[in-house]
């Protein structure tokens, strides 16, 4: 991409926290009309290399050129003014205001004028017909789905002038069918001009959006390649630094009923979250359940933890009716891997030996007359912390400072240890147990997953990533506004048929030949 | 000017936070004697001296820190467990009007029992007084998310008026020529005296030993653990199966137990009986003893004294040079917003520059 002018220039930038350097001697150039894909694991650097560009953090050396203009350092007004656009992963929305509101909103005073309003207004449906964004103007956020309220992101960015615009991991919230979308929006924008940052870190969607990556491994640019010049396998190793493979599902042989839930329902503030839920999960299987993030896997993640009571329906586990109470969960074999590690996983500010017992506290093992026993406790602990490869400082190290990956190890090892040192657990319920963590430490989870199967836990896995789905789940159902559809083998499934059951259209329409 | 979250907080960095705050608020506070016209050198070394110049002033000090180390460890406890428990003021005043009420009434004959037994059955009353007083709030807090803050803290007023109708009614002291003022309870119960013709009493070697055991209960017990992991997240404790609930509510009771014996204290080793004026914000004074000393409670102690110092050398200080002994309030207040700034400064650092 030389020829094309740049539209972007990074040079040698540098910036460290206390002893840890998170973007070292980074230059990177980005072609006006080019889609550059930013890739790496988490921690890599790519958040803190966007955020210096954004003007959020100042960088300990190194400058930056926006169309050949030096741009001050840690000012976003600047970097917004100088053209540049960011659609963060999480919306920056106000479901209650307009399209059109939220897109004024911080640009221009609300209280405009009605002729002024009007003049925005064909502004922005301008800019919407320009690069092929179609919105209503006049729609309420709140009624948008995921896909829709991201398109009004990208126009709150091209509304304000943005003339690069960096993604952070777009795809994450999206079905499949609104990453196709995303990815033809992409193009027009391309074909507009733009320059795009992509950031990303699963290598099928760079390979297809990108016209160069550029690879960063803690903190150093490791490689910059012509998309087309490269392949999946070698962009997975330039990522992690060695090559991994991710395990498969292998053949088991499927084991008596578990966990059976039959027309269970629940509710949340009054608000019905799971609709008559009916599913059987039997040892030595895994069940995926597929879905966009908000349609009751949160609630029937909590219903297995034990933190959410049912209000009808029967639920067992082992043909034994199972109440709302995390100890009874422990206590009858089930592993639990929440969503949120640091909001559920892990209390912070706790050492890493105390998070290690939390969930048998009480048993005699760890405490005997209120008093906990320190010495077993921290032997557990140390014990833990080996056999599941945990990186840390040592056991009273606050808990807060482990990585997201030995976080997660963490309380991996801590669920699945639920039947003492040796035991299988009887069932895991692990929701979402590979959000955010880098391929080395997936595919441990998976490896993990795919071992307690093996050994005759029942598994349910509820993930937003369907490659993950379809790589470790012998059966798959979809979750729609609080309903579960029907568990079908994962080889009876195409990628495809799952995008519409999220999108809530029954599978087995006219698509199902 | 922004924030920026250190990577690391330093060990060193929290232990100097306090002496930090303090040097700040005697710096802030000089401007404020050189104000009203006084030496700051001379008005801080009066100070000083009124606190621990000699052994009287010394009991002094250690006098005033007895019922600020309970009052202080009632907040610490139930910040730990974010409780914020504000009310420890009027738990004070119960406890010590409990403490009458089983060592005054019936012409302190304590209903026929030897003093051996009425004694810890006083102790009991003004920890039960203290501790009831709090269990309205956290009861309301975990039912129905009702602000603590709010409701601990108008427990204050309601529990001073009722001490006041209890002084002016079924009460009051018969020969106080009409003052406010309880009866005074059996002189067997009072506290003995730890130093020679000064006002210490054994209240402080009870403080002290409570300020061990709370120690020691959050470290070591099943509960402490709780309480902490409560506090740090109390939906993470929840998920792990922690008793949430009854963490909290046992925490309230606590909390307001210590309180209300720091009323007991004031009873039983100072005056002997309940007036309205008995404390001069040891409650209120406790939030800044408990933060000064980042909730540790053997950091308690230490906070105690020096804000027991302050007030004593404050009041010897105003007699000698002009500057009222109000002083010791606006140190005190200071030194608790110094605190939070210092507290803020471990975990995040200023970074200077355009924005």
């Amino acid at each position: 991409m030389t020829q094309t002018p740049s539209a972007l220039r990074l040079a040698r930038i540098t910036k460290r926290f206390g002893a840890l350097t998170a973007n070292d001697d980074i230059s990177l150039e980005l072609g006006s009309g080019e889609v550059l894909a930013l890739l790496g694991e988490n921690g890599a650097g790519k958040s803190t290399l966007v955020s210096i560009l954004f003007g959020h953090y100042v960088a300990d050396a190194g400058s930056i050129e926006v169309f050949g203009q030096p741009l001050p350092p840690g000012d976003p007004r600047a970097a917004l003014a100088a053209g540049i656009g960011m659609v963060h992963q999480h919306f920056a929305l106000a479901d209650n205001l307009s399209v059109l509101d939220n897109i004024l909103l911080g640009t221009e005073a609300l209280w405009l004028p009605f002729s002024r309003r009007r003049a925005a207004r064909d502004r922005l449906l301008a800019t919407a017909r320009r690069f092929g964004l179609s919105v209503d103007a006049e729609a309420r956020v709140g009624t948008l789905s995921v896909g829709e309220r991201q398109r009004v992101e990208i126009l709150k960015a091209l509304y304000r002038g943005a003339r690069i615009l960096i993604l952070d991991e777009p795809t994450a919230v999206l079905t499949p069918q609104e990453s196709e979308s995303l990815f033809a929006t992409l193009a027009q924008l391309v074909a507009e001009g733009l320059s795009i940052i992509f950031i990303s870190h699963k290598l099928d969607e760079v390979l297809r959006v990108s016209q160069r990556v550029a690879v960063l491994r803690a903190g150093r640019l490791i490689a910059l390649r012509e998309t087309r010049d490269t392949h999946k396998a070698e962009l997975a190793e330039l990522m992690v630094g060695r090559s991994v493979s991710l395990p498969q599902r292998e053949p088991r042989e499927r084991g008596p009923r578990v966990l059976h839930l039959q027309g269970v329902s629940a509710t949340r503030g009054g608000r019905r979250v799971l609709d008559a839920l009916d599913l059987d999960v039997h040892a030595g299987e895994i069940v995926g359940i597929a879905g966009v993030s908000g349609n009751g896997q949160l609630a029937l993640a909590e219903l297995l933890s034990g933190t959410l009571a049912h209000s009808a329906g029967t639920l067992t586990l082992d043909d034994q009716a199972l109440r709302a109470d995390p100890r009874d969960r422990v206590a009858r074999g089930v592993a639990r891997i929440p969503e949120d590690r640091h909001a559920e996983g892990i209390v912070g500010d706790l050492p890493v030996w105390e998070n290690a017992i939390s969930e048998r506290l009480h048993t005699p093992a760890f405490s005997r007359w209120g008093f906990v026993r320190q010495r077993a406790a921290r032997a557990f602990a140390r014990k833990l912390v080996a056999r599941f490869d945990v990186r840390l400082p040592g056991i009273d190290s606050p808990t807060r400072v482990l990585s997201g990956g030995n976080m997660q190890k963490l309380i991996l090892g801590r669920a699945l240890c639920v039947r003492g040192d040796a035991g299988t657990p009887r069932f895991i319920i692990a929701n979402q147990p590979t959000w955010g963590l880098d391929i080395g430490a997936v595919a441990y989870v998976h490896r993990c997953l795919l071992d307690a199967a093996r050994q005759g836990a029942a598994v349910l896995l509820i993930s937003e990533d369907l490659e993950e789905l379809f790589a470790i789940s012998d059966r798959i159902a979809v979750m729609f506004k609080g309903r579960l559809g029907p568990a079908r083998d994962a080889a009876a499934w195409t990628l495809a048929d799952v995008g519409l059951a999220m999108a809530g259209t029954p599978h087995g329409g006219q698509h199902a030949a | 000017m922004r924030l920026e979250a250190r990577s690391r907080v330093s060990r060193g960095a929290v232990l100097v936070a306090p002496f930090a705050a303090i040097a700040f608020t005697l710096a802030v506070c000089a401007a404020l004697v050189a104000w009203a016209g006084a030496p700051v050198g001379r008005t801080y070394a009066l100070l000083l001296e009124g606190a621990f110049g000699s052994r009287f002033a010394i009991a002094e000090t250690l006098t005033r820190a007895t019922p600020l180390i309970l009052t202080g460890l009632a907040a610490a406890v139930a910040f730990r467990a974010r409780l914020y428990n504000i009310g420890a003021e009027g738990q004070l005043y119960l406890g010590a009007l409990a403490a009458v009420a089983v060592g005054g009434l019936h012409d302190g004959s304590g209903f026929g029992l030897p003093p051996a037994l009425l004694f810890p059955l006083m102790l009991a009353a003004g920890a039960a007084a203290g501790a009831l007083l709090l269990l309205g709030p956290a009861w309301l807090k975990l039912r129905l998310g009702v602000d603590e803050v709010v409701t601990s803290l108008l427990l204050n007023f309601v529990a001073l008026l009722f001490v006041s109708l209890m002084l002016d009614g079924p009460m009051k002291d018969p020969m106080a020529m009409g003052w406010p003022q309880s009866v005074a309870i059996n002189p067997d119960l009072e506290l003995p005296r730890l130093i020679e013709r000064t006002r210490v009493h054994a209240g402080l070697l009870l403080a002290s030993g409570l300020a061990v055991a709370v120690w020691a209960l959050q470290r070591f017990t099943r509960f402490g653990f709780a309480l902490r992991a409560v506090g740090a997240n109390a939906r993470a404790a929840r998920f792990a199966g922690l008793p949430v609930g009854r963490t909290v509510l046992l925490c309230a009771l606590l909390s307001g137990a210590l309180a209300g014996l720091a009323g007991v204290g004031e009873v039983a080793g100072r005056a002997g009986y309940v007036t309205l004026d008995m404390s001069p914000g040891y409650g209120y004074a406790g939030i800044v003893i408990a933060m000064l000393a980042g909730l540790h409670p053997l950091g308690v102690v230490l906070s105690a004294v020096f804000v027991g110092a302050v007030m004593v050398g404050a009041d010897s200080m105003s007699r000698a040079v002009g500057v009222p002994n109000y002083i010791a309030d606006v140190i005190v207040a200071t030194a608790l917003l110094a605190m939070l700034v210092a507290t803020l400064l471990t975990r995040y650092r200023i970074r200077w520059g355009r924005a």
